[in-house]
């Protein structure tokens, strides 16, 4: 008997981290649960290989579903088919924007229960509870299932590990799609706004957000990280205001980064940030605000003007590298 | 065109959130709020009737909670919705997101919307989720973290919207009626002028009980819901970060350099 069902995300042949997080954790809680782990892919002329290879990272088998890809509902509609077929009792999602989306869909499909932003899941009575940081991470609440549960990772919860037998078998799914979820098309996915950046070799990364207060003012974000010899990066915020590029944003929907060094300045620190930098080894933050969450886990807090603070820090830093 | 717009009330960001360990859920006495994420749903409805792609005929301001929550519904009303319904029943308590999702489809049903907008997340319980699930219910296309959204009048009428996902910026063509949950990068709330607050209270607003709009009382509530929250515990302790209050910046910089100097970071 099958117990749970993981979304496989992929985009351009390869498969999203966090999907294969989402992946690996299905199978090790199937294993403590006796029963078996699969896997969904969702796509256009998705290979064998690219199928069967997610059997490395422990799932027994891989339903393949023709369909659109990027978008949640139609793969509501594949997983509700599957497990409705199939009596999996859980489905699991790796952190991720549409995690959410489809998993949210699925429990009003299947009038299951629904946590999203878990950060462990655990075997307890032979059933699963997971496990979410609430009320900006201060609590941790655990999540029992009454009957179905759906299961919604936060961003790099879960650890991608290759620890299965080899290519999972791959059965081929036709779904029938509802006539609402083919009433949205991707026009357009993945398009990459801005300059390509590279953030994740760097030591020293200086990153700036809304309290940079405009656009300008990357360049005192930039002057410090030059001053390192580190790189800039920043918060959703201000990449969808465009005022810096895509390829440079951290957290929810951009790069996870753990450098030597993080420094946030004018930047609240929302959990869609510090899931994409809490690996950090040293974080210094600054911020007017003295009520920001970033305080709550940086490692050197400076409340005050970063208008006055950047351009002497980055002074004092050229002073001691150059002495 | 028809636009309700979900709101919540919120408590206020400056009281101390806290769960009521007797019960399991959120204490939600004190201050409350319009969610603020809330106001940019609004916002998107004004600018839709503004922009006058297509006729709106009406904006409707959707929410379920205690009968503080009319607080709620008169800030959205000052802020341009014509009128607004309280889904209000003791019945409702303890619901869960996909028990909440259920019980707004059924009141939005009764609606007819061809447009429900709402925040991408409330202020309190951090879910981003109720949405997707109002949308499977209502069996209308959804997105969530809108951007920026066109309205084509068609027919069939369309939004054109955009937003951020894992791999960069998705462009999504939308034939309505649809769920569309927006980001808080889409615009920036005007605030609501005096005679709109004022005016607020004298705008129709209907309160239904679960019943009245045919939500199932035992698909609701903390009976009706399929998550059991519990345990609540604090997480392991992190050793608190130096705080440094900048008074003067000479000084404060000179401390920056040494405690990044002494972990050898420069």
């Amino acid at each position: 008997m099958p117990g749970i069902l993981v979304y496989a995300l992929h985009y351009e042949g390869a498969y999203n981290k966090n999907a294969l997080g989402g992946v690996s954790e299905a199978a090790r809680l199937a294993g403590e649960l006796g029963t078996e782990a699969h896997a969904v892919v969702v796509g256009e002329g998705i290979s064998d290989d690219l199928a069967g290879s997610l059997g490395n990272f422990g799932v027994s088998k891989v339903h393949r579903v023709e369909g659109p890809e990027g978008l949640a509902q139609p793969v509501v509609d594949a997983m509700a088919q599957i497990m409705e077929a199939g009596g999996h009792q859980y489905a699991l999602f790796g952190g991720g924007l549409l995690g959410f989306e489809i998993g949210a869909g699925l429990a009003a499909r299947l009038n299951a229960g629904v946590t999203m932003e878990v950060t462990a899941v655990h075997v307890q009575d032979g059933k699963l509870v997971a496990e979410r940081p609430i009320i900006g991470d201060s609590s941790i609440s655990m999540s029992h299932y009454r009957d179905r549960g759906i299961i919604i990772g936060r961003l790099n919860a879960f650890e991608a590990k290759e620890t299965g037998a080899g290519p999972a078998a791959v059965e081929d799914v036709a779904v029938e799609f509802s006539p609402f979820s083919s009433r949205a098309k991707m026009l357009q996915r993945g398009e990459q706004r801005g300059a390509d950046v590279n953030i994740e070799d760097a030591d020293v990364l200086v990153a700036g957000g809304r309290g940079l207060g405009k656009a300008e003012n990357f360049k005192l974000a930039e002057d410090l990280a030059a001053a390192f010899g580190g790189a800039v990066a920043a918060t959703r915020a201000v990449v969808d205001a465009g005022w810096y590029p895509y390829a440079a944003q951290i957290g929810q929907t951009g790069k996870t980064v753990a450098p030597k060094l993080y420094i946030a300045a004018g930047i609240s620190g929302a959990i869609q940030h510090k899931v994409g930098m809490q690996g950090s080894e040293n974080i210094v933050a600054i911020n007017k605000d003295s009520n920001a969450p970033i305080f709550e886990f940086s490692d050197l807090g400076i409340i005050g003007d970063l208008n006055k603070i950047l351009p002497k820090l980055t002074d004092a830093v050229k002073a001691k590298k150059a002495g | 065109l028809k636009i309700c717009v979900l709101v919540k009330e919120v408590p206020d960001a400056a009281v101390e959130k806290r769960i009521d360990p007797s019960t399991g859920r959120m204490d939600r006495s004190g201050e409350k709020n319009l969610n603020p994420y809330d106001t940019h749903a609004i916002e998107a409805a004004m600018q839709v009737r503004e922009g006058g792609t297509v006729e709106v005929d009406e904006i409707v301001a959707v929410t379920m909670g205690p009968s503080s929550a009319v607080r709620a519904l008169h800030k959205a009303v000052s802020l341009g919705a014509d009128r607004s319904v309280h889904l209000s029943d003791d019945a409702l308590a303890g619901s869960d997101v996909a028990a909440t999702g259920y019980a707004l489809a059924k009141t939005l049903a009764a609606e007819s919307p061809d447009l429900v907008l709402l925040g991408q997340q409330s202020d309190d319980g951090e879910c981003y989720t109720i949405g997707s699930v109002v949308a499977d219910h209502l069996q209308m296309p959804s997105l969530t973290q809108v951007i920026k959204m066109d309205v084509m009048s068609g027919p069939p009428a369309q939004l054109r919207c955009e937003r951020q996902a894992e791999y960069g910026y998705d462009t999504v063509e939308i034939e309505l009626p649809a769920v569309i949950s927006v980001g808080d990068a889409i615009n920036e709330p005007r605030y609501p002028s005096l005679k709109a607050i004022m005016g607020a209270k004298k705008k129709p607003l209907d309160t239904k009980a679960v019943g009245d709009v045919g939500i199932e009382a035992d698909r609701v509530g903390e009976a009706g819901s399929k998550v059991v929250c519990g345990d609540f515990h604090a997480p392991p302790a992190k050793a608190g970060g130096t705080i440094i209050e900048d008074e003067d910046t000479n000084e404060t910089v000179e401390k920056i350099v040494a405690w990044l100097d002494e972990r050898k970071l420069i």
